[in-house]
């Protein structure tokens, strides 16, 4: 219990999706512009993630790694699948982003339209993927751990959009120069965002 | 006075619109109001007259902040002579630390003052006076050995990367001294953390680690808190005297320039995350000298007392709203302890908390809005 509560905090704080490893960019600079829009996209995010990395993680051990095979004869024993792990885990991830936009469409229609282009842009959002491949680079032991990684990877998503979705609420009526309007100011502000998130670099837990 | 204000009656012609000089409009406006009070008057409409504006707010952080830069340069010397091992006189120890101080605070206004006006003139607007507080701040949060060209640099990266990017004073997203620290803490870390960087001219006589670096290495305390309160120890310049930051802490409290909330509510956080730490210590991690540490410690070592009272009351990159106020104060005050204490990496954890606040000071407002519509929504009665 305490190492998925060390893994769940670590993933969300020290190993940050966003400030440790820059991925899921471009969601991130571009659905930022209101903390309502952010939030949703940000939650969508933390359930794409917390299905499919366990997901991922049961097609990793029971299909993929060398060896895995063998839970459905011996002679199979030696088969390595792991060159497929990529298209798997795209595929699993796309089928869940199918299911996250249907149900999004069908209870909040408002919030489906704000999203526009980026929710079924989810499907190539670099973290989600980047998810599912250090769960497999990890190693987790168990897939209570996996899920525990894939949620908080999420959960620090989630909370850095719609940190820098309230800085752009707040400096809309900043008067910043004109050629850094727009994506130019979020990418100082990302930055920024990055020295403050150092804090964190470092603690083992 | 009343010479000096006929004089720039005189000139002021030049620097209006279609003057000699009209392309210094921004700077000359900015000497004027910072020697006179602005005496423009609204035109139409109720409106309240107050002398304190920005430049007079400013003006009483620095003033805030003149006890602990000269007890800071009179302990640059006093550490000095005692790691030399020698007895020096009051007036001894205080001249040394005024000559290393001194440099670092010119260079410090030079840059960014430099920076801020070749700013206002490019881009048509007044001069901001927000440098006057940072550009005490950064020499403040500084070791006395800091090279002057890392204060230029860091100071060049603050006011430009850290204010001027988003319009200027009032628009920043974290405060510029503390991104000017960070910066440096990040790019030179050999030069802003260890031992040999807290004690200028540091002889053999006694090792130069803070309180806290000694923390760190689980090595005893031996410094006592006496010493740590009033703050003959090594430290940034002005961080060390805690009995000093209080009576500035006073001073931006009764004259309203400081948010009482803030600071009571970064000691209460720090506080009571300390307290439950010395509470559990000796069942999760006996080994840990961080963690066993009395509470009452945490507040008057390294650099919380200055960071609660000076750089998380900026008003600007704080929350601003009354509710906010609390729970930002809070969260840094743990923060600033959990970093301490959990992160073996950095042995203080006040900047970086603050910086890391600062990021979520305006999601943090945007709930207690958020919730006060909320709130007041539910008493209007509701229309069919």
């Amino acid at each position: 219990m305490e190492n998925l509560i060390s893994i769940f905090v670590k993933s969300i704080f020290v190993d940050n999706m966003i400030f440790a490893y820059f991925l899921g960019m471009c969601s991130y600079l571009a659905v930022s512009k209101t903390v309502k829009t952010s939030v949703g996209l940000g939650v969508a995010v933390i359930f794409v993630l917390g299905i499919t990395v366990p997901v991922d993680y049961l097609l990793n051990k029971y299909l993929l790694v060398p060896g895995a095979l063998s839970w459905l004869s011996p002679e199979l024993a030696d088969v390595d699948l792991s060159f497929l792990s990529f298209i798997m885990f795209i595929a699993v991830i796309a089928s869940m982003v199918q299911l996250v936009e249907m149900v999004i469409e069908k209870f909040s229609p408002a919030l489906y339209s704000s999203l526009g282009i980026f929710l079924p842009l989810i499907a190539v959002n670099c973290a989600i993927l980047g998810g599912s491949l250090f769960m497999q680079e990890r190693d987790y032991a168990n897939i209570a751990e996996a899920t525990s990684f894939g949620l908080g990877s999420g959960v620090g998503w989630f909370l850095a959009i719609v940190g820098i979705a309230a800085i752009r609420e707040k400096i809309r009526y900043s008067n910043v120069p004109a050629p850094l309007r727009g994506l130019g100011i979020t990418f100082i502000i990302t930055g920024l965002m990055g020295i403050a998130f150092m804090s964190f670099m470092g603690i083992k837990l | 006075m009343n010479g000096l204000r006929k004089f720039i009656d005189n000139i002021k012609p030049q620097f209006e619109k279609g003057g000699r000089f009209s392309y210094l409009h921004s700077t000359f406006d900015a000497f004027e109001t910072f020697l006179f009070v602005p005496n423009l008057t609204t035109r139409r409409g109720s409106h309240i007259r107050d002398y304190i504006d920005m430049k007079r707010t400013m003006s009483f952080v620095v003033i805030a902040l003149i006890p602990t830069l000269l007890f800071g340069m009179w302990n640059v010397g006093f550490q000095h002579f005692l790691s030399m091992g020698e007895s020096a006189t009051l007036w001894e120890n205080f001249w040394f630390g005024f000559v290393k101080v001194l440099p670092i605070v010119v260079v410090s206004y030079a840059v960014g003052l430099g920076i801020e006006f070749i700013f206002a003139q490019i881009r048509g607007h007044e001069v901001n006076e927000g440098f006057l507080v940072s550009g005490m701040l950064i020499p403040l949060v500084l070791p006395p050995e800091v090279p002057l060209w890392m204060v230029a640099l860091a100071t060049a990266f603050a006011v430009i990367i850290g204010k001027e990017v988003f319009g200027g004073t009032g628009m920043n997203l974290l405060n510029p001294a503390l991104t000017a620290r960070a910066f440096l803490f990040f790019a030179y870390p050999q030069d802003m953390s260890g031992d040999k960087v807290w004690i200028a001219e540091h002889g053999d006589a006694m090792s130069g680690a803070t309180p806290l670096g000694n923390l760190l290495t689980n090595q005893p305390l031996t410094t006592s808190a006496s010493d740590m309160f009033w703050g003959f120890i090594p430290g940034s310049i002005g961080e060390t005297s805690t009995f000093l930051i209080l009576l500035g802490a006073l001073f931006l409290i009764i004259t309203g320039v400081g948010s009482w909330r803030i600071i009571v509510s970064v000691f209460a956080g720090g506080f009571g995350l300390a307290a439950l730490f010395w509470a559990i210590a000796p069942y999760i991690a006996p080994d840990n000298a961080y963690m066993a540490l009395q509470p009452w410690y945490h507040l008057i070592m390294g650099g919380f007392a200055f960071g609660a009272v000076y750089m998380a009351t900026d008003p600007v990159t704080a929350s601003q709203t009354n509710r906010g106020k609390w729970i930002y104060g809070v969260l840094i005050g743990v923060m600033a302890v959990l970093i301490r204490v959990l992160n073996p990496a950095y042995p203080e954890g006040m900047m970086l908390a603050i910086l890391l606040l600062n990021v979520f000071a305006p999601l943090i407002d945007h709930y207690v809005v958020e919730g006060n519509i909320k709130k007041r929504l539910k008493r209007i009665p509701v229309k069919a």
